[in-house]
């Protein structure tokens, strides 16, 4: 079996995330950069479900060469080959057809994503790639299993769950509850500055959006603390200042 | 020309998310100088098709096909984008909930549409360019973007903004339309709904509780409050990691991102991955025992001390309150 993990580069979790260029860029001064937590929980299915039959894993992603360090880890992790497309990953659309277009002359049975990216947030890749190649797509799954030539999938649904079937190739993007994210050993980290790394070129792809600006949320004042013998109070205040009950 | 709106149903009912698409859609058409069509797919009662007349839709377009029991994301968007080409839509509107993001980028993809996903405002229109905003880095900002392309999709995220009664006359339309095999490629096996309790994503009060719980069999107190508010339970990532509860009431920056009208945060200390799930909250209140618990930076009301001892006296309060 052979399966596309794809990942993306993005601030780590603790980030403090700031702007520069009159607030039209983000602010990588300072930052730690990792694969996106979802990523490595994508990556950690197909290494488990390549190590059942004789799979092949190729991790992706579209980034300019400062991402290698991120791409080498996920190698490290025990994926088996790596591509980088080369150009700054523009938006969803752009990232999208970059793997679509790989993807159209080296076929996957199975495409991994994240469920979303925890820069942008946008769950959007995943379900583009699969519309590009007219592939089934489960953009949020918290469960997958594959025998033979079919995957079992549990994805979350307002109040509940859904569990469907469908047969490969299938693109799916993965979220807590696929498998737990691996953490490389020494021996991987070895054996990952020998693994292939593919650097190619992107493709031409129409820009239909642009954000022009960033802020930051409006901050909270100060916190209104109150006795805790006089919860009523509490709720006096949700009802008539916050008009929440 | 008009603005599609696409309403999901929940096993034949309408959502608030829904009714607030609607409006939202109402609002980008008035704007337009246009018409707005809600599009519903599925089994559901001419009663519940006509409240969408009632938030302003002109036209309700149903499509109920017998190949379609389910909610498949291909076929949908087929449908979807079948309507918009037959009814010359060129904005397209629908819910950014678990299903809007399974469909949406499809849409996009059928209509040469631009997409907006998750977006928190109504558009400013200048011709053919929209700027709108959206939410990003897990609510720690927020861009504004701009959408080039003539044909717009926008995925609404749920209680940003306010449903506005608007009624017209209900009409409502059947859409035939076929699928192809190649967009029935999934089967649904089962669905599994708790039909007792309030939905997390949907949730307008949130009762979240974190580690400072000590263990799952403490969680009755949590579970009462939610009950006299009407609200969904969440937790914390270690919760859920410790089994106490399940995976799907994990909110935060690796879970579900919630922005209900009321969280409130019990024994969670206010990490910073917890906050980037939580913050876009309209109204926050932590219940902690330490005063230096970093969630209080950024809650509107806090009562300082132990939860074991808070939570049942603030249940029996509104309680008393509701009466
Ligand atoms: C990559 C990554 C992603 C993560 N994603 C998430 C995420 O999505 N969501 C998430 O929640 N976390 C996430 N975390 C974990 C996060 O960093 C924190 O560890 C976690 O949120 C802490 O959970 P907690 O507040 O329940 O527990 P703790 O930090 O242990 O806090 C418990 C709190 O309870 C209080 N307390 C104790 N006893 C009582 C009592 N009797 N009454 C009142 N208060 C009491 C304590 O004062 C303390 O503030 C992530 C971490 C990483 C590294
Ligand atoms: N630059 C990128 N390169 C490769 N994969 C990406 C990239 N950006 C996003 N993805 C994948 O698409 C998923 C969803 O991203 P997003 O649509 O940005 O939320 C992520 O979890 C990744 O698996």
């Amino acid at each position: 079996m052979k399966i596309l993990v794809c990942i993306s580069n993005v601030p780590d979790t603790t980030s403090k995330i700031t702007f520069t260029n009159n607030n039209a860029s983000f602010n990588e001064n300072g930052i730690q950069f990792i694969i996106n937590p979802y990523d490595e929980i994508a990556l950690a299915k197909a290494i488990g479900l390549a190590a059942n039959g004789n799979g092949k894993v190729t991790v992706l992603n579209v980034g300019e060469v400062s991402t290698e360090p991120t791409i080498r880890k996920a190698l490290a992790c025990g994926a088996d080959e790596a591509v980088r497309i080369d150009a700054a990953p523009r938006d969803a659309w752009f990232v999208a057809n970059q793997i679509a277009d790989y993807v159209r002359t080296n076929p996957y049975d199975l495409i991994l994503t994240g469920r979303e990216s925890i820069d942008y947030n946008g769950a959007q890749v995943q379900s583009y790639v699969a519309e590009l190649l007219s592939l089934p797509s489960v953009a949020i799954a918290k469960k997958l299993d594959i025998t033979d030539n079919e995957a079992t999938i549990e994805r979350e649904i307002e109040g509940g769950k859904e569990v469907l079937t469908v047969n490969l190739p299938v693109v799916v993007g993965t979220a807590e509850g696929v498998a737990e994210p691996k953490i490389p050993n020494v021996r991987g980290i070895m054996d990952a500055r020998k693994k292939p790394l593919n650097v190619i070129p992107p493709i031409e792809v129409t820009q239909l959006s642009k954000i022009t600006s960033f802020e930051s949320p409006v901050p909270r004042g100060t916190v209104n603390l109150i006795d805790k013998e006089q919860v009523n109070q509490l709720v006096e205040l949700l009802h008539s200042e916050a008009k929440v009950i | 020309m008009s603005v599609l709106v696409y309403i999901e149903n929940i096993e034949g009912t309408f959502k608030k998310s829904g009714f607030e698409a609607v409006s939202y859609a109402k609002t980008i058409a008035g704007l337009l100088g246009e018409e707005v069509n809600a599009l519903s797919i599925g089994a559901v009662p001419p009663a519940e098709l006509e409240k969408l007349a009632q938030y302003g839709a002109d036209k309700v377009i149903k499509i109920e096909n017998d190949q379609l029991k389910q909610f498949i994301n291909q076929a949908y968007a087929q449908l979807i984008a079948n309507v918009a080409k037959s009814t010359g839509a060129k904005t397209i509107i629908l819910s950014n909930t678990f299903n809007g993001k399974g469909l949406a980028p499809r849409i996009a993809v059928k209509l040469d549409a631009v997409l907006c996903d998750g977006a928190i405002n109504i558009p400013a229109i200048a011709g053919d360019v929209w700027t709108i905003k959206k939410s990003v880095f897990s609510s720690k900002a927020i861009a504004t973007e701009e959408l080039k392309a003539a044909v717009k999709v926008i995925a609404l995220t749920p209680n940003s903004v306010e449903t506005k009664e608007a009624p017209v006359p209900a009409q409502i339309e059947t859409f035939q339309s076929e699928l192809l095999s190649n967009d029935l490629a999934t089967t649904i096996q089962e669905i599994v709904r708790a039909t007792d309790k309030v939905s997390l994503p949907d949730a307008t009060i949130v009762v979240s509780a974190g580690r400072g719980m000590k263990g799952p069999e403490n969680w009755r107190i949590i579970e009462e409050l939610a009950d006299v508010l009407g609200a969904a339970t969440a937790c914390s990532k270690p919760v859920s990691d410790a089994g106490w509860r399940p995976h799907a009431e994990h909110v935060g920056q690796t879970g579900l991102a919630v922005s209900p009208n009321l969280y409130i945060a019990i024994g969670i200390s206010g990490a910073i991955q917890h906050l980037a799930g939580v913050s876009s909250s309209k109204t926050i209140v932590v219940i902690n025992k330490d005063p230096d618990a970093p969630f209080f930076k950024v809650a509107d009301y806090g009562i300082v001390g132990d939860a074991f001892e808070i939570v049942p006296k603030l249940t029996e309060a509104i309680k008393a309150f509701k009466n």
